[in-house]
């Protein structure tokens, strides 16, 4: 049975911290190193059967091709240097398309690498290859094997080594039925033996259809990509057709200056075409056509850093136009558990008392209720806390559905806590101050259990959901970013109005199904809005399919995960705020270099227009504000700068502009003074920074 | 201090009128009650007038009207000689019809002609008149079902474009025209239908002054935007444009509908501060303009300007530099085209802001409906940029815009630049440039002024050039033709797109459009991209010529 042992696990053990999916690669800082290994991709990509994808770059890839035909029939230093520079920016443009798609594969790698060896046993005992298996096909795994793809447990409970997926090193436990059968390739079960029937068709696990996304010769466009890549055509035709119609214009005021001296820009025959074409490159969006796909692609491996699988780049894009946050309450909003937080004794009850028989039923019970009324009594109350076994002829009553209270036998003395209408049937008395009192603490949005003694009634513990911190200023952040919130609980509306009160969300859904679930969806897309939602279990299958994002988490079912639009490895359901995030960046920063692009044209037109005509009409040199050096270097210090700026960008394109949640105005505020006016102002230092060196290369 | 006032109170009178007349325009075309001369129409057509049109059916509609009235007025110059009150004059040349009936259907009113040598009056009446009118109406029509697509929430219905155009003519244009003439007349603007009379000059030459009916079609030529003058002079003709005060009510009139409509677009789309906003804009662009002309003319440069004090060349001293800069601001910022005085002796960089007013696609505010869809496919585009830059797929009043209303949107903003450097490139290069009178780059002004007012449907010329040659006549033909119905065809395909939308409800993270920051970015825009799409031929003519 070793045999099956994965070869990769095994090495990983030696070197833990080298595994890449725990050390994910950090967000905004590139390797210089990545730009040379990125290289030869970036070269490749200069076939024109691929780059015509991209036609911003394709149209600077054909005047390039032109300006070397034209430099081999008229070689001179400056014609080869324009050359040389619009060939860079070809191989710009594609080297960030290179390392965006580098850093994904390398992340993609890491998840790969754990299954590409597994060795998958069949349930007759036949061994295959993990590729080959089918849908449908029935595996078993045993403790120290991976998991050879994703599938459900129909048989056996295990714990689950998931940290080549999530970076979470503790196990999960696994099991047959249930909500936590789902279990994912290129896991490793640490104990015991499970049944898995495989629920991916080959080629289409989870980790395939990442990989598919983060590299850009497969990837689709998203529909706002499109209608970009429409825009940006337009402006390349309407340049195109400006820098082809001057030809006849520039060709007549030359003859008409005849005396006007022949330059490096414009002659007899009218502007040179290495001119025209540098002219061109300079004005066509060439910033954002090079950094468009790039900024896609590090879309994907935003999310694929916070360990969350997007199964589409459309699904991110949608992320950020949510305006519906479904959230579930408990694990989301509030902490997984109830915590007793105060004891209310009866009338002529002392504390004391209340708290030692509350400490005394609640020793044996393990869930976290219950442990933290123990904690309450020691902490408040200061009665240590006694271990179970240590206490003479008591006898331990357990917690079951039927009676819904548990407690201890201690000799006569019988004491219990529960729900209060159980246990209050079980004193056989009533009050009135006890109902007032479990009246009041189901008004505050808390659980009353209440204890007795025999037959009285000693008091009531308030077990109280507990807000997780920091979630009522989450909440107000997404209603500055126009996002409504809406808790769903299965708990009755008294008490999920008191919760939904103290978080600060917008609305909640009390006493949810399913089916209430996916009609509030619906709802909510007619309106027009876009929905986001988490979950995990099978019935969660419709509203995670209906919403606009749905996020399954990975300890939840097969049919949650594909039903979802995303996958969150690490099951961390307020990770939906950062998707929203991410999918708001991703917008944002193709809008900034969308607008950075455009403002740059404005100074190459100063630094252009002077140096093609000045000699033929000397008042245009008036134009010429930032004093370059001559008509020569004014052009080739107008193209490097549109090159290098590419260069500049891609750290910016890779992260992500900075975002922080605010409003539209405030939003678009920052980013049209830092990238519009920035996008103004910044070409022209460049430019003449760049002028002032290229000014001493002799002849320019 | 004259010309300050002359400026200050036509903005005044604007904003006057811009709520009632807006609110009036918008109960035009959203009432439901037909009157009994519009039924009388709508039987006679054959049109049910409840029936509602898909935008297709509607772009059809227009289309098979423009048709129509292209053929019948191609004709109807074609045998004016036969016709009544042809004043003796012979049937309009082939070319210089298909160029005139074009320019009348497409509300550019681009003259190849001189009128009083070349239309008698029944042709002027009901050939150049009538178009006057449904142009216009057109026009406004083709806006209003732009904005029914942005109001319009899960429908394909943009209304009914025979009952737009009936109503829009009959209740709009019409009284408001019968008024404006009556105060023409009273003004002096001649209003009959005599042949003329010969008088001696003082210098004892004899002299032809032609009458007509021309107070009447004065007052559509303003109110519709078209700008086709009675006369060749145009409104420099003291028959069209008598008095200062005329010139005053002239500019008003040009301005009135353009600059109202967006009132009928915030109506239309149940927010006011909508149209308020795309208000600004166009008072943003136009004010600049305005302030511009007016300097560079004021100021002079040139030689002979600055020897004589002021740059009076081509200008009637009845309306001085600044009535003079401030009518040919208004007329090119709309798509008027009418003029007062003359563009091709304004100083050079004078004479290039009504290149550049067109330029700018007509928007501020344009020409009647054709300012407000050009401006609103502006806003569109800016939003788009904008609406990334806050981080959703970006939309405008709700709508999504998507790849398909971006395609159209770039579309509409590819076609006249396209007409215009196109059309400028090939008449240099087929050596048809040669019909402008100057040479250098006076004469590349006064081409790419004639291809530029004849793609966006303006109809002013710089004059200098001779234009009714077979040559000229057919591509500036064409250059309206496409430059008038290509865009117009995109906007209602727009307009259908977006009426199929369910909006989406505006919430802290939509782009706020009607606040001053994306007004500021509208006028931006427009102004960056007309730049950076014009500049290089800019500098070649009058960039050239005024800074040397």
């Amino acid at each position: 049975m070793t045999a099956v042992l994965d070869k990769h696990a095994d090495k990983h053990a030696g070197e833990p911290a080298t595994g890449t999916a725990q050390k994910p690669v950090k967000a905004g800082l590139i390797d210089p190193k990545q730009f040379g290994k990125s290289l030869p991709d970036a070269l490749r990509k200069l076939d024109p059967r691929t780059l015509w994808r991209n036609p911003v770059m394709f149209i600077v890839e054909v005047g390039a091709v032109f300006t070397t035909v034209l430099s081999i029939a008229d070689p001179s230093l400056f014609a080869w240097l324009i050359t040389g520079w619009l060939w860079l920016t070809v191989i710009f443009a594609n080297l960030a398309e290179a390392v965006a798609e580098g850093r994904g594969k390398a992340q993609a790698a890491a998840l790969r690498s754990a299954k590409q060896d597994a060795v998958a046993i069949l349930a007759d005992g036949t061994e295959i290859a993990a590729t080959q298996l089918k849908q449908g096909d029935v595996v078993v795994v045993e403790a120290g094997q991976i998991i050879p793809g994703d599938g459900d447990v129909i048989e056996g409970i295990a714990s689950v080594d998931e940290s080549a997926i999530t970076g979470e090193s503790a196990p999960v436990i696994r099991e047959s039925g249930g909500d936590r059968s789902a279990v994912t390739g290129g896991t490793k079960v640490l104990s015991d033996r499970i049944v898995v029937r495989i629920t991916q068709k080959p080629g289409e696990s989870f980790v395939d259809r990442m990989i598919a996304l983060v590299e850009g010769a497969n990837r689709q466009k998203t529909p706002n990509e499109i209608a970009l890549n429409i825009l940006l055509a337009a402006l390349t035709v309407i340049f195109l057709l400006a820098v082809v119609t001057l030809q006849p214009l520039a060709i007549f005021s030359k003859a008409y200056q005849a005396a006007a001296p022949d330059t490096s820009a414009i002659d007899g025959n009218g502007v040179t075409g290495i001119v025209l074409v540098s002219l061109l490159v300079c004005l066509i969006p060439t910033t954002i056509g090079a950094l468009l796909s790039a900024i896609g692609i590090a879309g994907m491996d935003r999310l694929v850093q916070r360990n969350v699988l997007a199964m589409s780049g459309r699904a991110v894009e949608a992320a950020g136009d949510v305006s519906t946050l479904l959230l579930d309450k408990t694990g989301t909003i509030t902490l997984g558990n109830r915590q007793a937080s105060e004891l209310v004794p009866l009338n002529g009850v002392d504390p004391q008392d209340l708290a030692d028989a509350a400490q005394l039923a609640s020793l044996a019970d393990e869930t976290p209720e219950g442990r933290s009324v123990v904690v309450l009594a020691k902490n408040e109350y200061g009665i240590r806390e006694r271990e179970p076994g240590l206490i003479g002829g008591a006898t331990f009553v357990p917690f079951t559905a039927q009676t819904r209270m548990s407690g201890v036998d201690i000799g006569d003395r019988k004491i219990r806590k529960g729900a209060a209408a159980a246990v209050i049937k079980w004193t056989g008395s009533s009050s009135a101050e006890v109902d007032a009192i479990v009246g009041r603490i189901s008004d505050q949005g808390g659980t009353p259990l209440v204890v007795a003694e025999n037959d009285r009634i000693l008091g009531v513990i308030h077990l109280k959901d507990v807000v997780k911190a920091g979630m009522k200023a989450r909440f107000d952040e997404m209603r500055r970013m126009g996002i409504r919130t809406v808790m769903i609980t299965g708990d009755n509306p008294r008490t999920a109005a008191a919760i939904a009160a103290e978080a600060g969300v917008d609305d909640f859904l009390a006493e949810a199904t399913p089916e209430d679930k996916l009609a509030l969806i619906k709802k909510e897309q007619q309106g027009g809005r876009l929905v986001a939602m988490t979950g995990d279990g099978t019935n969660d299958a419709p509203a995670l399919a209906q919403a606009d994002v749905g996020v399954a988490m990975n300890t939840g079912t097969s049919a949650a995960k594909e039903a979802g639009n995303m996958v969150d490895l690490d099951s961390d359901p307020t990770k939906l705020i950062e998707i929203v995030e991410i999918g708001k960046q991703l917008l944002i920063t193709r809008g900034a270099l969308t607008t950075f692009s455009i403002a740059n044209d404005i100074a190459k037109y100063f630094a252009i227009i002077p140096a093609m005509f000045a000699a033929v009409y000397p008042g245009l040199d008036t134009l010429n504000i930032m004093r370059l050096h001559s008509p020569g270097s004014a052009i080739l210090s107008a193209v490097v700068f549109n090159a290098i700026v590419i260069v500049f960008l891609i750290p910016l394109a890779l992260r992500g502009v900075r975002y922080r949640p605010s409003s539209a105005s405030a939003l678009l505020r920052r980013n049209l003074l830092v990238y519009g006016l920035g996008g103004v102002i910044a070409p022209f230092l460049g430019i003449k920074l760049i002028d002032l060196f290229i000014q001493l290369i002799p002849g320019i | 201090m004259a010309g300050w006032i002359f400026v200050l109170s036509l903005v005044a009178a604007i904003v006057a009128v811009y709520r009632p007349f807006g609110d009036y325009m918008y109960r035009v075309v959203t009432g439901t009650r037909h009157n009994a001369v519009e039924r009388t129409v709508y039987k006679a057509v054959g049109v049910d007038p409840q029936a509602g049109q898909t935008w297709g059916v509607y772009a059809r509609s227009v289309l098979a009207f423009s048709a129509v009235s292209l053929l019948f007025l191609y004709l109807f110059l074609r045998v004016q000689d036969k016709l009544w009150l042809s004043l003796g004059l012979p049937a309009v040349t082939d070319h210089i019809a298909w160029n005139t009936a074009v320019s009348f259907v497409t509300n550019t009113n681009w003259q190849a002609y001189s009128g009083e040598s070349t239309m008698g009056h029944f042709v002027q009446m009901a050939g150049l008149t009538v178009q006057n009118f449904v142009s216009a109406s057109v026009g406004i029509a083709v806006a209003v079902a732009l904005m029914r697509g942005f109001a319009a929430k899960k429908k394909t219905l943009l209304g009914n474009f025979w009952v737009d155009l009936t109503r829009i003519t009959l209740r709009i244009l019409l009284p408001i025209c019968v008024l404006a003439t009556l105060i023409f007349m009273v003004a002096g603007v001649v209003q009959n239908l005599s042949g003329g009379t010969d008088v001696t000059t003082l210098t004892g030459a004899a002299q032809h002054v032609t009458g007509g009916p021309v107070a009447s079609q004065e007052a559509i030529k303003e109110l519709g935007t078209n700008g086709g003058g009675f006369y060749n002079a145009n409104s420099a003709h003291p028959f069209e444009n008598p008095t200062t005060w005329t010139n005053w009510l002239q500019i008003f009139l040009i301005l009135l509908i353009p600059f109202s409509l967006p009132r009928v677009f915030g109506r239309m789309v149940g927010q006011n501060r909508q149209g308020y906003a795309i208000a600004a804009v166009m008072a943003i662009l136009a004010i600049g303009s305005i302030a511009l002309t007016v300097a560079f003319e004021n100021h002079g440069g040139g030689t002979v300007p600055q020897a004589v004090g002021s740059a009076m060349e081509g200008k009637e001293t009845r309306y001085g530099v600044t009535g003079s800069a401030v009518f040919a601001a208004a007329t090119t910022l709309t798509s008027t085209g009418a003029v007062n005085s003359f563009h091709d002796s304004y100083t050079a960089l004078g004479g290039m802001m009504p290149m550049v007013n067109m330029m700018l696609g007509e928007v501020a505010p344009g020409g009647t409906g054709s300012g407000l869809y050009g401006m609103l496919i502006l806003a569109v585009i800016t939003v788009f940029v904008a609406g990334l830059m806050v981080g959703r797929t970006p939309e405008y009043l709700g709508k999504k815009i998507g790849a398909r209303e971006m395609k159209l949107a770039s579309l509409y903003f590819l076609v006249t630049p396209i007409l215009v450097l196109a059309g400028t490139a090939v008449a240099f290069a087929t050596g048809n440039n040669t019909t402008a009178l100057n040479l250098g780059p006076h004469g590349l002004s006064e081409v790419l002024y004639a291809f530029t007012s004849a793609a966006n449907n303006n109809g002013s010329a710089f004059a200098g050039i001779t234009v009714n040659t077979g040559w000229w006549d057919t591509a500036l033909g064409l250059a309206m033709l496409l430059g008038r119905f290509l865009p117009l065809i995109l906007v209602l395909a727009l307009a259908g797109s977006l009426a199929k939308q369910q909006p989406v409800p505006e919430s802290e993270g939509t782009l706020p459009t009607h606040q001053p920051l994306f007004v500021g970015m509208v006028a931006g825009v427009t102004v960056v991209l007309v730049a950076l799409t014009f500049l290089p031929a800019l500098a070649l003519g009058p960039l050239a010529e005024g800074l040397s």
